[in-house]
């Protein structure tokens, strides 16, 4: 009881002042955002369960689970739905984990199941190749992402340049760890999938790391600079609980496209909780077209109860948006970590501090080994 | 007067130029020209000043004369689109080519797993593979000499700077060719490949992870020794091609985990996927040319 401080007159005016002021400034906010800007805009959603989802799952959600799953937000009005493994068409692999069946698989049987719905599928470059993205198509999606490092657009030109060849196909340029590079540097990077052919492309915050104004900065320079019929995406990680604070900071920045998660199932403490996110836009009448409590549900009712662990801001995930670390990493750090008697915090810090990037899960053993030699613990 | 072979390079970027470097240092081998397509490009004037023969008309420009320079090998350091012409014209003209680019046209060579057979399949194409395949596949070929390996995955993971524009506008022809390089020369029933290009400065080292999947339960001795042999074998023409950790043992999985660092001739030392690749390339010119020299072969326009 100590450590309480004592309601003296002094304590309790600069509470009552801070209030005041705190409450003054949301008042502000909330007025200038959400009345002037917000009301009525249309946005599109996109569901990542089926994707990003994998990497909790360990690549193991069944063919039966993703149609049951599917059909549910088909029927909740969700537009768009991502479907292939954690990390996109060929991920299949030691490195990242073998699925519990092939992109082709669960391509197919959920878009022949979709009634309004459409499905997408992720790509990165040097990991899937165009043969990769013929199959999707032929299995029928309607999106293809091409998904590459912020600084690295140009590996993306051979699978843009394809995908905008076939006729009808939504491509999207998606630019990964997007804090770790200026607003400046971000822009000519998005351009480059523009002039690829992209006709839209994403800003993705893969570690979870960014805060609002580094939505805003980033998703508003972005708007002003690329063509005005081009879309503009944001995929946020909720590993500092900003998912949909940064989504809506998207929104109001000039994104018409949210990337979030059902239950938030995804990598690290998962994506933007999508129903939860829903549920805000229904409050600021930013339209959706998802059926708010039908998003609840299926959250609720389908995804929890597969979850093999809380997907959560638990301390490793909490690092990971701390120290700007890919999201995907974290279970490979837990492993790493009990394997060889390390704290996955110290790894997941080390990856952060060595500028690691998406795919790099290779790293972790070798860097748990140095570690583990380093401190004696193997 | 020289007991060498003359060779040509084509494609004075980078990795024309880091060969030419290392090329002057041959006992076999002996660069007298380098072909380019641009008239202003420093590659043809720095290999001018070293006293070779130059065109900036590509390949074209050298046919008129190149037997009569003695040619008998030439290397393509350009990109896979344009290779198989290349390869085509310099042939006619008796010349064994030495493909550095991800064409694979011809059969694959990494030298310290196929150099002999390469060579004496006299062969008058032979392609590298790749840099991330030239610095993977003799760690598959290490495990699979001991034991069946069902499946060979190596991540390779280069510097932003060192992944030229041919790569990335190609970024699949990497990933196919290494992934077939890992089936035929490494021996694994599957291969897959994945390239990472990470952009933090300073550029860090080329790194390779390895992943073999055995049949049975992996031998860790023998196939553990095969590793250091093969490592052993690698740095006679490599000398910074290094075991990071492992090999590791997981079930049937055995994961390398390696670090290459280059000579630092032209290209910086981080870059040792391109002077992997650079190494290898000359490493099976000199042995096509002490072939020449013995006498065991004579290569013929094809």
């Amino acid at each position: 009881m100590d450590a309480e401080p004592k309601p003296t007159w002094m304590y309790l005016r600069r509470v009552l002042v801070r209030a005041l002021q705190h409450r003054d400034i949301a008042c502000c906010e909330t007025k200038r955002v959400n009345v002037m800007n917000l009301q009525g805009k249309k946005i599109t959603v996109h569901d990542m369960c089926l994707r990003d989802g994998m990497h909790p799952k360990q690549h193991q959600i069944t063919v039966e689970q993703m149609v049951t799953i599917s059909k549910a937000m088909d029927d909740a009005g969700v537009p768009l739905i991502e479907v292939t493994h954690g990390d996109g068409l060929g991920g299949t692999s030691v490195n990242y984990g073998f699925p519990a069946a092939s992109d082709e698989e669960y391509l197919s049987a959920v878009c022949k199941e979709m009634k309004n719905a459409k499905v997408s599928a992720l790509l990165l470059p040097g990991i899937g190749t165009v043969d990769h993205l013929k199959m999707a198509v032929d299995c029928g999606i309607s999106t293809i992402r091409v998904a590459t490092h912020c600084t690295e657009a140009d590996v993306s030109e051979q699978h843009i340049t394809m995908a905008t060849s076939i006729k009808g196909l939504d491509t999207v340029g998606f630019l990964m760890m997007a804090h770790m590079i200026e607003p400046e540097e971000l822009v000519v990077q998005l351009k480059l999938m523009e002039d690829y052919g992209a006709n839209c492309v994403y800003i993705t915050d893969s570690a979870g790391y960014m805060l609002p104004d580094d939505v805003t900065s980033r998703i508003a320079l972005a708007r002003a600079e690329l063509k005005p019929e081009t879309e503009l995406g944001f995929h946020g990680h909720h590993n500092l609980a900003m998912g949909v604070a940064n989504s809506v900071a998207a929104v109001a920045a000039g994104a018409n496209r949210i990337d979030g998660s059902m239950a938030g199932l995804g990598a690290g403490a998962g994506n933007t909780p999508l129903e939860v996110f829903i549920a805000v836009c229904d409050r600021m009448g930013i339209e959706t077209g998802v059926d708010t409590f039908k998003a609840m549900d299926i959250a609720e009712d389908l995804i929890v109860p597969m979850m093999d662990h809380m997907v959560r801001v638990d301390r490793d995930a909490l690092t990971l948006g701390y120290a700007g670390v890919y999201s995907s990493f974290l279970l490979f750090a837990k492993r790493s970590a009990e394997k060889y008697n390390l704290s996955s915090r110290d790894i997941l810090v080390e990856l952060g501090r060595r500028r690691t990037v998406g795919g790099q899960e290779d790293m972790i053993e070798d860097l748990a080994l140095d570690m583990a030699k380093e401190r004696g613990t193997i | 007067m020289s007991n060498k072979i003359k060779a040509a390079i084509i494609g004075p970027g980078n990795i024309g130029t880091d060969l030419l470097m290392k090329a002057k240092r041959s006992e076999f081998i002996e660069p007298v020209w380098m072909v380019g397509v641009d008239p202003e490009s420093p590659g043809l004037a720095r290999a001018a000043e070293m006293g070779l023969k130059t065109t900036s008309e590509g390949v074209d420009g050298m046919l008129p004369t190149m037997k009569e320079d003695g040619v008998q090998i030439c290397f393509d350091a350009t990109s896979a689109y344009v290779h198989a012409e290349n390869s085509r014209k310099v042939n006619e003209q008796g010349a064994v080519m030495i493909d550095l680019t991800p064409a694979a046209i011809g059969p694959f060579c990494v030298p310290p797993v196929n150099l002999t057979d390469a060579v004496a399949a006299q062969a008058m194409n032979v392609n590298m593979v790749t840099c991330g395949g030239q610095a993977t596949i003799p760690m598959v070929a290490a495990v699979s000499r001991v034991q069946e390996v069902t499946y060979g995955e190596i991540v390779a993971t280069v510097s932003s700077k060192s992944a030229g524009p041919g790569t990335r506008k190609n970024i699949d022809e990497f990933t196919r060719t290494t992934a077939r390089g890992i089936e035929k020369v490494g021996g694994a029933h599957t291969g897959k490949a994945i390239i990472i290009i990470n952009p933090a400065e300073p550029p860090l080292m080329m790194r390779d992870t390895v992943h073999c999947l055995t049949h049975d339960d992996p031998d860790q001795e023998a196939i553990t020794r095969s590793v250091h042999d093969m490592i052993a074998e690698v740095q006679k023409y490599v000398p910074g091609y290094t075991l990071k950790n492992g090999p590791v043992f997981d079930g049937k999985r055995v994961s390398i985990y390696m670090e290459v660092e280059g000579l630092g001739d032209f290209l910086p030392k981080y870059a040792g996927n391109l002077d992997i690749m650079t190494a290898a390339g000359l490493r099976t010119a000199e042995m096509y040319a002490e072939e020449i020299l013995a006498g065991n072969f004579k290569p013929v326009a094809a």
